[in-house]
């Protein structure tokens, strides 16, 4: 019995859904302590329909994600889920209203078995209140035959494929009813029958109504799966259309076009002898056949989007993780390099991607932060440092890159990031490196900070240092390098000379 | 968060801040005046007044300093060892066994009367031994500290006990005695913390250990061998129990297998209430002193004011815990503002 009262409650439901979609937000703005990371940005999903989102690194897709799974909560703008303005309080909130993410990095629980990850919160109980382990795994067995997923449900969850994973992961979000399922890059780590296998799902999952949001760097996928996409670049809404009449030429052009200004001081400078040269460096599983060269005083930009592995290349030309095989030569010699400390002796330094993770000691003090690397190479009489010297070229270091800390015995942690990285740089220029590798040497700083650091990289070339630059910011990479390669699914997709390069070349080249 | 607005430039010669042992030393203050007024209320007299009193304190927590400042670096380097009061035992049985008098109960007979520096090196070397072993498991299983130490805890104490079944060792040479006698033990603590301070804060070793504890990754990153240096913390935390369990054994005229028990808990109570973080990363020796004395003032100010020995063990309880709230609650507060 339906009463007249709920049925007209369903019918404004559809009537709503019609016109705004399963999910539809609009005006949304969240910023972050001095990043603007969302500025009005709307979307729609049609139900039965697959979204993708696309856009650069930084765009901001991640974080539109978060606030519609209900990880952030968005400072301004409106989300209408089945025509009704809902607000989404937690991740938990946003599932029992019928969002369900699909998490990049698989949230699982290891050592538990298929069914109790599925049915987690919601477990059948027999009569005497406990849990009824047999109806729990039949009913696990329904959903997957529904969904043609072939996973035993009384296995344990560490002992599945990452793509069988990603399948209790879909199932798991089905088994919620959910209207909106995000999944993000959920091909990264699956082989193309997998990729196939998981396409015949989403196909499926359409076909029931469910809307779906796409994330995806990969413009095949794109072509093969969404039936709309939207674009997004520095935090901003550009676009919505249908992909059977796009090109992908057109999206490109739609996510690149950042304004490129005169904040990249690059000055021409001689380029010297190689000095660097990499030979087929591979790593199964994670990047394969990298082969450059790089010279004194070039600056050599790495372009690349997020799953490039950029950063991979330059953690094994380092020796924090080395390569499988390969051959690196410094001056034309074959070299070893298997730890930091050998690549240090190579007078090798490694500006990581990661400020916090691995970089910075928070908790100690600037001093200990810029000296870390260089007590490493002497400065010490049996062992005790050479303290007098050693403060002294911190702190004409510290001056010379401009760090700004009331003193050097401040605690790192309580520096602006755009100090701390200053700081980083200065604890690597200390030990006079004729090869710098810098992965995202400007990433979440301020403006001011950033030009600064752009001018000092350029001192360096011209001093005949040796640079080779990741970053994911184009307009970074085109004004800073000499050359730039490009990296695509760790594998080098190409060169460009600064001469030829613009933002349109290099995304073509990072995005096939 | 906002250092822009503070200075232009970095000025070459810094003045030094406040030292952060300050706060703990003034809970020190604190505590010995709330023992001197509850001393005049209820006992009619002074209790920092009596000389004698301190120093039997001093005396008594100097044997766990010596492992609260091992332990205190292996905390310091982001680890613990929960091994050292069984590597007291293990040691102090070992170095008595080769430290006896001719008598017909001797273990080894044949080594009697030797001089006090062969069982010195012996235990130094047990206990050098037992830490060296720590280190590498944690270093290269990457195992837990704590299960690591935890094995070595039972392993020590089983191998105490076999080693003359059960039966303690008695009858030290003169030599050997001496080590334990009088104020020695409160001069070889000060000696080792001494020189302990001198290495963590300006050698090599020191700023590798704060760099590990507070980063590891980034520590290797900056070229620094983390697993041989965090066998070498270990190392040293087991030689400092090694002398800890020789201190035990020749103060006590004896050795015996359960020497030493609980020790390790009260060696990192001790580095916990003197500011040092388990975190790793934070804290010095100067503040495990201050933590020791503040410990050996609560037992002995309960012992003074005749509080009965079960309630002190709790109240022992509870001030550790607390101390590791306060910590919680600084990192907190740290993390606001950052």
């Amino acid at each position: 019995m339906i009463s007249a009262n709920t049925a007209a409650a369903i019918k404004r439901v559809r009537r709503n859904t019609e016109t705004h979609g399963v999910l539809a937000i609009s005006g949304i703005r969240k910023e972050f302590p001095g990043v603007l990371a969302l500025d009005d940005v709307q979307l729609r999903i049609r139900p039965g329909t697959v979204h993708a989102l696309m856009g650069e690194n930084g765009a901001g897709k991640s974080t539109l994600m978060k606030i519609i799974a209900g990880v952030y909560q968005p400072d301004a703008g409106e989300i209408r889920l089945r025509g009704e303005v809902v607000t989404l309080k937690s991740p938990l909130d946003a599932l029992d209203q019928g969002i369900a993410m699909i998490h990049q990095e698989l949230a699982l629980m290891n050592w538990m078995t298929v069914s109790e990850n599925i049915w987690i919160r919601r477990e059948p109980k027999n009569r005497f209140g406990l849990i009824d382990h047999h109806r729990m795994n039949e009913m696990t067995r329904e959903l997957f035959e529904r969904l043609n997923i072939r996973v035993d449900p009384r296995a344990q969850v560490s002992e599945l494929t990452v793509a069988q994973k990603q399948m209790v992961e879909i199932a798991r979000a089905v088994s919620h009813e959910a209207d909106v399922l995000i999944m993000d890059e959920p091909t990264s780590a699956l082989t193309d029958r997998e990729v196939e296998h998981l396409f015949t799902i989403i196909r499926d999952l359409k076909a029931r109504g469910i809307g779906i949001v796409y994330i995806t760097h990969k413009m095949n996928e794109l072509f093969e799966i969404a039936d709309e996409f939207t674009v997004f670049r520095d935090g901003r809404y550009v676009g919505t259309h249908a992909s059977t009449d796009t090109t992908r030429d057109d999206i490109i052009r739609m996510m690149v076009g950042r304004e490129i200004n005169n904040m990249f001081p690059k000055i021409d400078c001689p380029i010297g002898d190689v000095i660097l040269e990499v030979r087929n460096l591979t790593l199964p599983g994670v990047f394969e056949d990298i082969s450059f060269t790089l010279r004194q005083g070039e600056i050599l930009g790495v372009a690349g989007l997020v799953g490039s592995k950029r950063s991979n290349v330059a953690e094994a030309l380092f020796g924090v993780h080395p390569a499988a095989s390969g051959e690196i030569l410094v001056e034309g010699k074959p070299v070893t390099i298997d730890s930091p400390r050998a690549a240090m002796g190579l007078r090798m330094a490694f500006l990581t991607e990661d400020r916090k993770e691995t970089g910075c000691f928070l908790n100690l003090d600037c001093l200990a932060n810029i000296q870390s690397a260089i007590i490493t190479q002497g400065h010490a009489r049996a062992g005790f440092l050479d303290e007098k010297t050693l403060t002294k070229m911190s702190a004409d270091m510290a001056e010379k890159l401009r760090v700004k800390t009331p003193n050097l015995y401040e605690t790192v942690e309580n520096l602006s990031g755009g100090n701390q990285q200053k700081l980083l740089i200065a604890r690597w220029l200390l030990t006079r490196p004729r090869i710098l590798i810098l992965d995202e040497p400007t990433r979440g700083i301020d403006v001011g900070a950033k030009s600064e650091i752009h001018r000092l990289i350029t001192g360096l070339a011209a001093e005949g240092v040796a640079v080779l630059m990741i970053s994911s910011e184009l307009p970074e990479v085109l004004g800073m390098s000499d050359r730039i390669m490009v990296m695509h699914e760790g594998h080098v997709s190409g060169f460009l000379d600064r001469a030829e390069a613009d933002q349109m070349k290099i995304m073509d080249l990072a995005a096939r | 968060m906002n250092a822009n607005a503070i200075a232009p430039a970095v000025p070459a010669r810094p003045a030094r801040r406040l030292p952060p042992e300050l706060n703990i030393f003034l809970v020190l203050i604190g505590i010995c005046i709330v023992f001197e007024i509850l001393g005049w209320v209820f006992q009619g007299q002074s209790f920092l007044g009596n000389t004698q009193r301190l120093s039997i304190m001093i005396l008594q927590v100097s044997v766990i300093g010596v492992i609260a400042i091992g332990v205190t670096q292996v905390i310091i380097s982001g680890g613990i060892d929960l091994s050292s009061g069984s590597v007291v035992g293990a040691t102090a049985m070992v170095a008595m066994s080769v430290g006896q008098i001719a008598t017909d109960r001797a273990v080894y007979p044949h080594l009697t009367d030797l001089p006090a520096i062969v069982p010195i090196m012996v235990g130094l070397l047990i206990g050098l031994g037992c830490g060296a072993v720590n280190g590498a498991l944690v270093a290269y299983t990457r195992i837990p500290p704590f299960i690591a130490t935890l094995g070595m805890m039972v392993t020590a104490r089983g191998f105490a006990k076999w080693y003359t079944k059960g039966q303690p060792i008695s009858f030290p040479t003169d030599g050997f005695a001496a080590i334990g006698q009088g104020l020695n033990p409160v001069w070889i603590f000060l000696l080792v913390a001494a020189i302990m301070h001198v290495v963590l804060r300006y050698t090599r070793y020191g700023k590798y250990t704060y760099a590990i504890g507070a980063n590891p990754q980034a520590a290797r990153v900056t070229g620094i061998n983390v697993e041989r240096h965090i066998v070498k913390i270990y190392a040293v935390a087991g030689l400092l129990a090694g002398l800890a369990g020789i201190m035990v054994a020749a103060r006590g005229l004896t050795a015996q297998a359960g020497m030493g028990a609980m020790y390790e808990l009260d060696a990192i109570a001790m580095a916990v209430i003197g500011g040092v973080s388990l975190t790793g990363g934070r804290g010095s020796i100067l503040g495990t002193m201050i933590g020791m004395i503040i410990f050996g003032v609560i037992i002995s100010g309960f012992t003074f004011l005749r509080l009965d020995a079960y309630y002190q063990e709790m109240i022992k309880g509870a001030i550790i815990v607390a101390a590791v709230i306060a910590d919680m609650h600084r990192q907190r507060k740290r993390i606001k503002k950052s």
